[in-house]
């Protein structure tokens, strides 16, 4: 492949000009610059004097190369040359776009999707019919259609967090032949060969591989000290290092960064692993990992109990009569079950309590001491585990009342089955029922009971009994005390009345219990009989997203389902526990794809074609500018006026800083001269332009209506404008919306606590519904994010907004109909009989958003004219005056703050209200 | 454009002159008037001097206030103030019309002999043109008649004094750029001062034609175009003709001063008070 045959010309016989090129060679050195006339009385006194320096009456040859340069720039340019020219005099048979939109393709999604509707824009210039195909989104029939609808779907494809389904047998059957391309993503899937060489039998298959190389995390372990995070990768070859963020809750459940790890990639190595070292308090708030930069399912890693260990205390009655006999102790098999998965406190009752544990065991105690703080602290969510022993059976209870410690009331003095002075043999366990927690667990034959405790027979007691002997008398009963529970083994904690705690069932049961935190992890044992529910679903690019209600999924199901579209990744609700399902597994390995050689390859870049004729044009205008400036120079037209602007031109296109520095201080200067309304400005310049419209109109109603009497708005760059000078910004979000540096966000937060308000229009409350966030919406979430903003609400009827010009009811832009959020009052003020408003002495809300396109409705053109279409007919009008108003009010709040919340005005307000 | 040349030029007079009194009015009234009498006692209204009464004289010209101070009697004499006449000759050639930035040479140069006129007028001389066509008079419809005669604008390239109404001992103020004929101008002048009459070279001079601020391939061109010269660099042009400007300066300086005249140089980017003060004082020296 040599150079020229990757470039093509759209118009090659346009070329024949440059032979031209000599002519004009030959044309313009015999016709010389024109001289320029002057009239000059002073001519008398030249006669007769001559030039010192003849020169040639010719034009100059640099002169005559610039000006064969731009001829050549003009033809070349109009000739229409293309770099790596789409491939002329193909078949116009059908085409299959084939994006996979797994995890893998989310971090370049944006330009897989462009280059996919590049390919389709193409084949509809071709007039070849066009399907898309989505290998992750649920399945449809292919239709071969015109380009607009294909490109329609590929605008509105998303990634999933799962990969393609594996069987597309006899998909393609009805479809006669048809050629592929292929938009894959690096990484290999199961099913892929079989689909490829499915395709391949239709047709021709073109691949354009994504350059993309993913990172995914593994399964997070707790560690002694902390936890381990193991990253994976999909190529070696070049150390790499990985920054993992580890996020949780803080104590008020905001979602933040607790820690960064860095771990590395070494050079030959595709897995790496590192051990953080993390407070147990901080590990236990560890909500999910994210790989710092990468934007993929994989590269997301949410966190469930099992990294944590729960701190759990253990209590005993008095064992100094025992002392010495370790096997005896009444917490010795406790201990030795709970060690590896908790963290085991030793105390007093009282000690142990300020701690907040998760757990108390009470094995064999009778007597508490702090009664009262126990149940306080039970009610507050924790779990109290009593066993029973001698002492407990000993105890003298209260006839008729039930202590709150205990689920249920006791019979004093228990009973011995089996026993060597007892008739018949130690009993056995009855299998589960289905409503208690322990349902699906195993029950072993071996475990048996020979002594307990036995429940005072109620009415309520079967419903508080979650395990029974064969003989149906209560193994463990359970009470809800508040948010927590009280739970009691009616046997002891060592083996005297029985071996269970000695079985395997024992941990189970534990686990169950949510005791521990089920560090034995989900293992199908376990998972018997347990339904999930999905509560939060991660998208391709990691994010997690709310789910409405979905079916209950069986444990032991979910445990072997691969990650997909019915079982998604994402936080699964069991009775007590969640579970986090993530992408990929402890054993997971990113593979790179492999492709048959009947699979014509393309490099993503390479497949795209450059037009490389306006920069052909564009040198030759240069060039020509280039030409001017000699010319004149030569001729003595360029004075020194011109030389300047001229070089000034140049100067300031050569050192923008200076240039930039000098228009923000005028900028500076023309906003602080008078109240301007400023926007922000977006990556979109059509709403750039609604923007700046749509305040001029405000300001002209502020300036016709008010003694507001603003200057023309401005728009300003977040990175380069001083924001001070502005009392009120305007914020369209927009898709193209980029994250905020830092400096950014603390200018805005610097903005927003001196005073100024912003106000976001998602511009989108057409489309918005309660409950549902719109892409706009999320774009707004992230940038909110590392704003300093207080609480918000929902814009209350008697808000200051709502009186401080206009008297308005609601709040319409484009959109009639979405509503407001401003700062929530902070008392809630008390509505005094009579008045109409509340008593709500708050300051001005630093932020209003809302999606109702207010700059839409307001926008005027250059005679004040309305820009834009707002509702239909009078009623659209009417539309368009209340948008203005509120906007008269906004304004109006911002700069005379909560003046007309001022009760002083109430009488008159009361008076115009009954008119 | 000139398909009716007089009518052109009385619509262009009409236009021009009324500004031009005005601002020559105004321009002498910036002035303050000095002592401008003959310095001997003659016919006049201010006092001279008082001299001891002698035989012959009348006795209502003893002034008898004085005498009765003394035991002499004493006569007042007035100081003799005879009218002169300044006569003006304006170049208006077509060289005069040139302006480079703001007024023409010609529109300076009048404004500046009107402005003279006036004040000349005021104190009493006579004031004309010396081309004949407006003999010296006094009066305010003197200095009327004088701006019209002054606006006039002649189609050829360069002037040479007109002098065919110039009045023996009177003064003369001649303005122009002196670019035309210098063996024309050392000839009219030589004949004026030949008729005892002492006067005023006022050069005046366009700032292009003191810097000659011109750059690259040039054709120059005289204003009605008699005269044209190609200079491929007209930078190079620029030392050879401040060589040039200097040496006419000169001769011209020359010329005035062998025949005791006074010669002045002015430039149109400079306030015209200059000028006035140069000629109000030369004038005043010769009366």
């Amino acid at each position: 492949m040599t150079f020229f045959s990757m470039i093509g010309f759209t118009a090659p016989w346009l070329l024949v000009g440059l032979f031209a090129l000599p002519l004009l060679w030959i044309l313009l050195r015999a016709v010389p610059p024109a001289p320029i006339r002057r009239v000059f009385p002073g001519v008398a006194l030249l006669l007769g004097l001559n030039d010192e320096t003849v020169q040639a009456d010719r034009t100059p040859w640099w002169l005559l190369l610039l000006r064969a340069l731009v001829m050549a720039g003009l033809i070349i340019g109009l000739a229409g040359p293309i770099v790596n020219p789409a491939p002329k005099g193909q078949n116009l048979s059908k085409l299959l776009v084939v994006l996979e939109g797994s995890w893998a393709d989310a971090s370049d999604w944006e330009a897989q999707q462009l280059a996919a509707l590049e390919v389709v824009q193409q084949s509809g210039n071709q007039g070849r019919p066009v399907a898309f195909l989505q290998l992750t989104a649920p399945q449809k029939d292919l239709v071969f259609s015109a380009a607009s609808e294909a490109a329609r779907a590929i605008k509105a494809a998303e990634p999933n967090a799962w990969l393609p389904k594996r069987n597309w047998q006899g998909q393609f059957d009805s479809l006669g032949d048809f050629d592929t391309h292929w938009l894959a993503s690096p990484i290999d899937w199961p099913g892929r060969d079989r689909l490829v060489r499915d395709l391949l039998r239709r047709g021709s298959v073109e691949v354009a591989m994504s350059r993309s190389s993913p990172i995914g995390l593994l399964p997070v372990r707790a560690a002694a000290q902390g936890i381990e995070i193991s990253a994976v990768r999909m190529t070696a070859g070049q150390a790499q290092g990985v920054v993992v963020d580890i996020l949780g809750l803080d104590p008020s459940g905001v979602e933040r960064r607790l820690q960064s790890a860095e771990t590395g990639f070494s050079a030959q190595d595709l897995r790496a692993t590192t051990t953080v070292d993390l407070p147990l308090e901080m590990r236990n708030r560890i909500s999910r990992l994210v790989v710092a930069g990468h934007k993929s399912a994989a590269a997301v890693r949410l966190t469930d109990d099992r990294i944590q260990r729960p701190e759990i205390a253990i209590l005993t009655g008095e064992t100094s009569d025992r002392e010495g006999l370790i096997l005896f102790a009444p917490d010795h098999y406790l201990t030795q079950a709970l060690s590896p998965v908790a963290d085991l406190i030793d105390g007093t009752l009282d000690d142990v309590l300020l701690a907040n544990p998760d757990a108390i065991i009470l094995a064999d105690v009778a007597k508490v001491a702090s009664k009262e703080a126990l149940a306080d602290w039970v009610a507050e969510g924790g779990t109290l585990l009593r066993f029973a022993g001698p002492r407990l059976a000993a105890a003298q209870f209260e006839a008729q009342t039930r202590d709150p410690l205990l689920p249920v009331k006791l019979r004093a003095g228990g009973r011995t089955v089996g026993g060597a002075m007892s008739w018949g043999a130690p009993k056995t366990l009855q299998s589960f029922e289905i409503d208690t927690p322990f349902y699906g667990l195993p029950v072993p034959d071996e475990v048996t009971v020979t002594a307990q405790v036995l429940a005072e027979p109620g009415p309520d007691l079967a419903s508080h009994v979650i395990a029974r002997l064969s003989d149906g008398t209560p193994l463990v009963t359970r009470r809800q005390l508040g948010q927590g529970q009280v739970v009691l083994f009616h046997v002891t904690a060592n083996t005297e009345w029985s071996n269970l705690p000695i079985s395997g069932l024992f941990v189970s049961m534990l686990e169950r219990l949510s005791v521990i935190g089920s560090a034995a992890n989900f293992e199908p044992e376990s998972l018997a009989g347990s339904t999930w529910q999905l509560v939060q679903q991660m998208d391709g690019a990691g994010e997690l997203r709310r789910v409405g209600d979905r079916a209950g999924i069986a444990g032991a199901e979910l445990a072997q389902a691969a990650i997909s579209a019915q079982t998604p990744a994402g936080l699964y609700q069991g009775q007590d526990r969640r579970w986090a399902r993530n992408i990929l597994s402890e054993d997971s390995q990113l593979t790179p794809a492999r492709w048959p050689d009947e699979v014509r390859l393309l490099g993503q870049d390479q497949a795209r074609s450059h037009r490389l004729g306006a920069w052909f044009l564009a040198l030759a205008l240069c060039l020509l500018i280039a030409d001017v400036v000699a010319s004149l120079w030569l001729s003595g037209r360029l004075r020194g006026g011109v030389l300047a602007a001229v070089t000034g031109a140049l100067l300031t296109s050569i050192s923008p800083e200076n240039a930039l520095a000098q228009m923000s201080q005028d900028r500076a200067i023309a906003a602080s001269r008078a109240v301007v309304l400023a926007y922000v400005e977006t990556q979109d310049a059509r709403q750039d332009e609604i923007s700046r419209a749509g305040l001029l109109g405000l300001s002209q109603a502020l300036f016709q209506r008010t003694s507001i009497e603003p200057a023309p708005p401005m728009g300003l760059s977040l990175a380069l404008d001083e924001l001070s000078f502005f009392p009120f910004l305007y914020w369209p979000i927009t898709l193209g919306q980029q994250a905020l540096s830092s400096e950014e966000l603390s200018k805005l937060n610097r903005y927003l606590k001196g005073g100024g308000m912003i106000l976001f229009d998602t511009r989108d409350s057409d489309i918005a519904r309660v409950g549902q966030t719109t892409k706009e919406g999320r774009v707004l979430q992230q940038l909110a994010s590392g704003l300093n903003l207080p609480p918000l609400a929902p814009i209350a009827p008697d808000h200051v907004l709502t009186r401080s010009f206009y008297l308005l009811q609601d709040f319409p832009g484009r959109y009639p109909r979405g509503g407001i959020w401003v700062e929530a009052p902070q008392n809630s003020g008390v509505q005094v009989e009579g008045m109409p408003f509340r008593n709500l002495n708050d300051g001005v809300t630093p932020v209003v958003i809302g999606g109702n396109d207010w700059a839409a409705a307001w926008a005027v053109d250059e005679a004040g004219e309305p820009l834009l279409p707002v509702g239909r007919g009078m009623a659209g009008e009417r539309q368009r005056e209340i948008a203005l108003r509120f906007g008269v009010n906004l304004i109006m709040h911002v700069l005379t703050g909560n003046y007309k919340s001022d009760q002083v005005h109430v009488p008159e307000l009361l008076k115009r209200l009954g008119e | 454009m000139n398909s009716n040349p007089p009518l052109n030029a009385a619509f262009e007079l009409a236009s021009d002159w009324p500004q031009l009194l005005a601002e020559a009015q105004q321009l002498a009234q910036s002035f303050s008037l000095g002592g401008h009498g003959r310095r001997r006692a003659g016919p006049g209204d201010v006092f001279w001097q008082f001299r001891p009464a002698q035989a012959g004289d009348a006795l209502r010209a003893i002034d008898w206030r004085r005498s009765a101070r003394a035991d002499e009697q004493f006569v007042r004499e007035n100081e003799w103030q005879a009218a002169q006449a300044v006569q003006f000759w304006i170049d208006n050639s077509a060289a005069m019309q040139f302006s480079s930035q703001g007024e023409s040479k010609q529109h300076r140069a009048a404004m500046i002999a009107l402005a003279l006129a006036i004040l000349l007028n005021q104190a009493g001389e006579r004031i004309g043109t010396s081309d004949g066509r407006l003999p010296p008079q006094t009066g305010r419809a003197q200095i009327s008649a004088l701006a019209q005669a002054l606006a006039r604008q002649a189609s050829h390239d360069f002037g040479a004094p007109q002098i065919e109404g110039l009045t023996a001992n009177s003064l003369a103020v001649f303005a122009s750029d002196f670019f035309g004929d210098l063996a024309a101008l050392r000839d009219t002048v030589t004949r004026a001062a030949g008729q005892q009459v002492k006067g005023v070279l006022l050069m005046v001079l366009d700032p292009q034609e003191l810097h000659f601020p011109f750059q690259g391939r040039t054709l120059f061109e005289s204003m009605a175009g008699s005269l044209r010269h190609e200079s491929q660099k007209a930078d190079d042009l620029r030392q050879p003709y401040f060589e040039a400007l200097k040496e006419r300066k000169a001769q011209v300086a020359n010329l005035a001063q062998s025949l005791g005249w006074q010669f002045f140089m002015h430039s149109t980017d400079q306030p015209a008070t200059g000028a006035l003060l140069d000629l109000y004082h030369a004038l005043e020296y010769r009366r």
